[in-house]
């Protein structure tokens, strides 16, 4: 049912065997050949190329509220960080007592504020399935709330957009402080065991892009079948005439309400695969610039097609990644003036501009 | 009792009047779009509401509609329900629907997915997302675009229309949600000779079935489909009649051609 | 005949001023000789003839007496053997550097072998610091006698008690009565009977100091055997009551502050969104870039400073227009090349904008080093006012809710006034009647656009005083300025106004609840949670235009 269709959707065909080769074929040369061989992919690439997966799954959970609800959320990388530290917490509570101070139960940082016992939503998150709930249920959680309260009101265009970006900075505010007990400024790192494997061994990594890729497909395979369902069409109709839809008898907030929070989810299973393939969670994954750069990505992909927003997450994370290794100040200059650029010129992205090209030369 | 028994969820409309508006008034920033206006439409009547630019017809739709809250009055549909107390959605559930004044279909959504969107049905959410199409709808929507004479445009997209056919596209719309009461502003606005005499030619055998409610300034086409007409003047009911009585009111005349 | 007595008069007048300086340098001639003559005696005088020295030597009205006693009652005080004059010493490595006693001429340095001290007894230095407070005390400046009374209140004796008590009488500045009042009171309360006592404790009940609040403390305490450690119940209970009535004012004193410190920040927050109120609420153009305009501005203060490093007030007031004109001209830049072309679509407008934002702050990081530079605050800026010991407002935040204050009067004045602020209204209300009636609404903007600029680049230097001045400066304030405006109702100048105003207060309110950053935020949230009652913030443009 998933795959209804997929022969008349040629590059969405494309995109997904890439990216099921990618997940594929990385870890196993990585697994498979000697450090020495040509076909080899360092530990190093494996992350990174894991890491450029779970941006792609951020990526199209943006693309779905903005390139299809037309809602520009500037805090997107908040359900990100979200999930991020949801697995944080289950890797943290796997450390038992190998951390430095080696208390048992209580994380390093607890330990050095002189904590004496663990906070209550600290509990249970040695449980992996619990874990693995709450990482879409915090995100969904937070993102229903705030969707509730702002849809319902019909906070709209720039409005929005600033107070999803207030949004993000709060949780970033709250995030840097001790008492919240998330690590504060460091965050949650030093993680040693995932699901009772080493988490630095190759095999580990090689395991956790395959899951990236794999959710990745599966979330861009659903994604695309609820956009293609009449909810999709509904949806469609709210970005271009939001009072028409109305009129129909659709309540447009609750619409608005159900993607929103289908996306968070998505953003927190990005990043709660994003985390142990990283190593770190702090509270600068909750600063505004980071969501502001998952927009950029969407952007420069094109949106309205999830494809494009995954195209433009590898695309743009690959030359922030070449950029910073080479000069880390032409990066900021190559962000501003992709920001530009693709607004001005190319407001249908790098696909899209692929897309109409061919025809404007026929006409 | 005389009257039938009503059923669950249906509209009172046993004493004859579908839409009660009494004494409904609207100000924007000291301007009084509507001033105590009161009309009442009959159960499966075709008004027509004329008045110059600024009269109110627009402001009286959307106080229908839900769209603008009054600041004083009442508007009940039937005996029993409050339109103030129901937000657009569920005005427009409950069976008023409208046809706006700039053609507003939803351009990248294609003629087909246009009436199936407004096809009545459950408007939930869950039920959106699993919604699958099936037969009588189906048929639902072909004889919907016959109707409206898009059956060869049906899987355009509804943004290439030409104007005409995008004002026919929104009265497919407005037909595919079964609605008890239309109120469809400017219908003919734009459209040939002929597609007018269409237009007004589904709104008459569209009478009695359903109740209607037409702004229209083409005079002619009122003529044409008018049973009643009411004149509104400075958001305030100036008169109602037969289209003939209207016209030669003199107060009417000094309404349209000034002092 | 009118004319004639003004003549006269004025011609005394002027014979009068042409005659003051003369007869202030006869006095002056005078005094020297006897500080002259004083020092001489104190020099070749026994141990036992030194007390009438320093007595006579006190006598002279001269401000360098002051300097010689407190010189010999630190025992600084030296004869220079080869010259037989007395000179002040400082010890530094080599020995001593000298200046002279009289002329305060430096002397270079000596060795102590050729150095006698003027040594004193204990007796003398007692007689000598009770001179050195009454020299004080009878000092023409104010502050001056107000530093000396809170050094004698540090340890009082009878004798500077009676010191104090006599001064009062002649005392005639407010601020350096209370201060005795202050001793004295406190003096009574210590040493005086029951009747003294009550006296003092309802006379200090008005004195917000620290030391009284210290002292009456002290009396209502209990010790560690849970005994009072004042045995009389009368005393106690007043000074209780003088306690609460004293806290009752700190109270009020703490909120003045907070309501201070709350319009100080209320007016940084206006600055930071009084210009983007006119791109956002007038032009409706998001402009993301507006934190780094502020710092350009902040970076022009820098620079303005480091060209002309020895008048900081100076560039400072160069700083102003400097960057209203860098600023602005650099928002006509961002308009023209940039959101001209977006005119309609607010959302790209937002995100190309925030491209700028990116870009400006690279180019600065590049350019100043991505490390924060300090900007100096000129002498008139710095320090605080003190009010009493527990209210004292810094004076740059001050000037700022002043400076403040200015610019949304001119800017309100600019849009009233002028025509170009008469263009601007006619283009945000109705763009293409406008530019019908033959306004140039491409002019209309970029000028619009330049002046939000220019002010963000005021703002920015405003922010220089209080805050670092880094790449990230705007970053830091463009989410608040945002809310400000939101909050506030865009298009709304006066709504920018009471807004920023009530975030700033509401914030200061918060914190000692709550912390820094927990206000910070609680006000996001109540903002957030504001927007969702009223998306159109405080004071809402109404009408039909706006409904569609």
């Amino acid at each position: 049912m998933l795959l209804n269709g997929l022969k008349n959707d040629k590059v969405m065909a494309s995109v997904l065997a890439a990216l099921a080769a990618i997940s594929l074929i990385v870890p196993l040369c990585n697994l498979l050949f000697a450090p020495d061989s040509p076909l080899y992919f360092s530990a190093y690439t494996v992350s990174l190329i894991g890491k450029y997966l779970t941006f792609a799954l951020l990526g199209m959970s943006l693309d779905l509220v903005w390139g299809y609800c037309g809602i520009l959320a500037l805090g997107q990388g908040a359900f990100f960080a979200l999930g991020g530290y949801v697995m944080g917490m289950y890797l943290m509570r796997q450390i038992g007592s190998r951390g430095v101070y080696g208390d048992p139960v209580l994380p390093d940082f607890m330990v050095f504020l002189d904590w004496k016992e663990l906070p209550w939503y600290w509990h249970g998150f040695d449980q992996f399935w619990l874990a693995a709930l709450m990482i879409v249920l915090v995100p969904g959680l937070l993102a229903f709330v705030f969707g509730w309260l702002a849809f319902r009101s019909r906070v709209t265009g720039v409005y929005l957009s600033i107070i999803t970006q207030a949004l993000t900075y709060a949780l970033m505010l709250a995030f840097f402080r001790n008492e919240m007990g998330f690590g504060g400024n460091n965050g949650l790192t030093d993680f040693k065991d995932i699901l009772g494997f080493n988490i630095q061994s190759d095999a580990v990594r090689a395991c956790l892009l395959m899951a990236s890729g794999i959710t990745l497909i599966l979330a861009l395979l659903i994604s695309r079948r609820v956009i293609n369902s009449k909810l999709g069409r509904v949806v469609t109709a709210v970005r271009d005439q939001e009072m028409r839809v109305r009129f129909l008898g659709y309540r447009v907030e609750n619409f608005k309400l159900w993607v929103f929070v289908f996306a968070a989810m998505l953003a927190g299973m990005a990043g709660a695969l994003y985390v142990p393939q990283v190593g770190i969670i702090n509270p600068s994954e909750f600063s505004p610039l980071n969501s502001l750069e998952v927009v950029i990505w969407v952007a420069v992909g094109g949106r309205g097609t999830l494809y494009g927003a995954i195209v433009g997450a590898v695309l743009v994370n690959y030359a922030k990644t070449l950029l910073t290794g080479w000069a880390p100040e032409i990066w900021l200059f190559f962000l501003g003036a992709a920001f530009i650029l693709v607004t001005v010129l190319l407001p249908d992205g790098l696909l899209g501009f692929w897309r109409r090209h061919p025809k404007e030369q026929k006409q | 009792m005389s009257v039938p028994a009503l059923k669950a969820g249906q509209v009172d409309t046993r004493h004859g009047t579908i839409l009660y508006l009494e004494d409904v008034s609207v100000s924007f920033d000291g301007f009084k779009a509507l001033n105590n206006l009161s009309l009442y439409i009959g159960a499966g009547e075709l008004r027509c509401l004329i008045g110059p630019n600024g009269a109110g017809k627009t402001t009286l739709m959307d106080v229908i509609t839900g769209k603008t809250r009054p600041d004083s009055g009442s508007v009940f549909f039937g005996q029993t329900i409050d339109l103030l107390q129901m937000d657009e959605p569920a005005i427009a559930q409950a069976g008023i629907c409208r046809k706006f004044q700039k053609p507003s279909v939803f351009e990248t959504l294609s003629v087909f997915e246009n009436l199936e969107l407004a096809l009545a049905t459950d408007k939930g959410v869950w039920a959106t997302l699993f919604a699958r199409l099936n037969g009588t709808q189906r048929e639902r929507i072909e004889q919907v675009l016959e109707t409206i004479g898009l059956t060869g445009h049906r899987s355009r997209p509804a943004g290439i229309l030409s104007h005409g056919q995008k004002q026919w596209l929104e009265i497919g719309m407005l037909l595919m949600q079964e609605p008890q009461v239309m109120l469809v502003d400017e219908p003919v606005a734009g459209m040939t000779h002929q597609e007018v005499e269409r237009t007004a030619e589904l709104l008459l055998s569209l009478r009695g079935e359903r109740s209607i409610i037409v702004v229209e300034h083409d005079m002619e086409f009122v003529r044409s489909i008018a049973q009643r007409v009411t004149v509104l003047h400075e958001g305030t009911v100036l008169t109602e009649g037969s289209m003939d009585e209207v016209q030669n009111d003199p107060r009417v005349i000094q309404v349209y051609l000034g002092d | 005949m009118k004319a004639n007595s003004f003549r006269w008069c004025s011609g005394a007048v002027l014979a009068v001023i042409l005659m003051l300086p003369t007869l202030g340098l006869g006095q002056e001639n005078a005094s020297e000789a006897a500080f002259s003559a004083a020092l001489s005696t104190l020099k070749g005088a026994s141990m036992a003839e030194r007390g009438q020295a320093i007595e006579q030597l006190a006598a002279v009205r001269q401000p360098r007496v002051v300097v010689v006693l407190q010189a010999l009652l630190e025992g600084r005080l030296f004869n220079l053997k080869a010259d037989d004059r007395l000179v002040i010493g400082e010890t530094v490595e080599e020995g001593y550097r000298l200046i002279d006693a009289q002329s305060a001429e430096s002397l270079g340095t000596a060795a102590r072998s050729a150095m006698q001290k003027i040594a004193v007894t204990n007796n003398l230095r007692a007689s000598l610091r009770k001179l050195i407070g009454r020299l004080q005390l009878n000092n023409d400046d104010a502050d001056v006698r107000l530093a000396a009374v809170k050094a004698i209140g540090k340890a009082v004796d009878a004798d500077s008690l009676a010191l104090l008590r006599d001064h009062l009488v002649l005392e005639q500045d407010a601020g350096v009565q209370k201060a005795i009042k202050l001793i004295l009171g406190l003096e009574q309360l210590k040493r005086g009977d029951k009747a003294q006592r009550l006296a003092a404790i309802a006379l200090l009940k008005d004195q917000a100091s620290r030391d009284v609040v210290n002292r009456l403390n002290g009396l209502v305490e209990k010790d560690t055997e849970g005994r009072f450690r004042e045995p009389d119940g009368e005393v106690r209970r007043q000074a209780e009551a003088a306690l609460a009535s004293i806290n009752a004012r700190l109270q009020l004193y703490a909120a003045a502050e907070t309501l201070f410190f709350g319009l100080s920040l209320g007016a940084v927050l206006v600055l930071a969104a009084i210009g983007l109120a006119i791109t956002f609420g007038v032009m409706g153009v998001i402009n993301m870039a507006h934190g780094e305009l502020m710092m350009l501005g902040a970076y022009t203060t820098y620079v303005t400073q480091q060209l002309m490093p020895d008048s900081l007030g100076w560039s400072l007031a160069i700083a102003i227009p400097a960057a209203f004109v860098i600023s602005g001209l650099t928002g006509i830049a961002i308009e023209r090349g940039i959101i001209r072309f977006l005119y309609g679509r607010p959302l790209e407008t937002l995100l190309a904008t925030f491209g700028v934002s990116l870009f400006l702050q690279q180019t600065v990081r590049s350019i100043f080093s991505p490390l924060n530079r300090s900007v100096a605050t000129p002498d008139w800026m710095s320090g605080a006012w003190r009010i009493n010991d527990f209210l004292s407002l810094t004076w740059n935040r001050f000037y700022i809710l002043v400076f403040c204050l200015l610019v949304f009067a001119l800017l309100l004045q600019i849009l009233r006034r002028t025509r170009l602020g008469l263009e601007v209204r006619a283009v945000a209300q109705n763009r293409n009647m406008a530019k019908a009636m033959g306004i140039p609404t491409g002019r209309v903007d970029a000028l619009t656009f330049g002046l939000g600029s220019g002010i963000a680049g005021v703002a920015g230097v405003a922010l220089s005083q209080i805050t670092n001045v880094g790449p990230n400066l705007g970053q830091v304030y463009i989410v608040d300025s945002f809310m400000v405006v939101v909050f506030g109702g865009v298009g709304n100048l006066w709504g920018t106004l009471v807004a920023g105003f009530s975030l700033g207060i509401a914030n200061k309110l918060l914190e000692p609840y709550a912390g820094a950053v927990l206000a910070k935020i609680l006000v996001l949230v109540f903002i957030i949670l504001f927007i969702q009652k009223r998306p159109r913030g405080l004071f809402p443009q109404r009408g039909r235009a706006v409904e569609g």
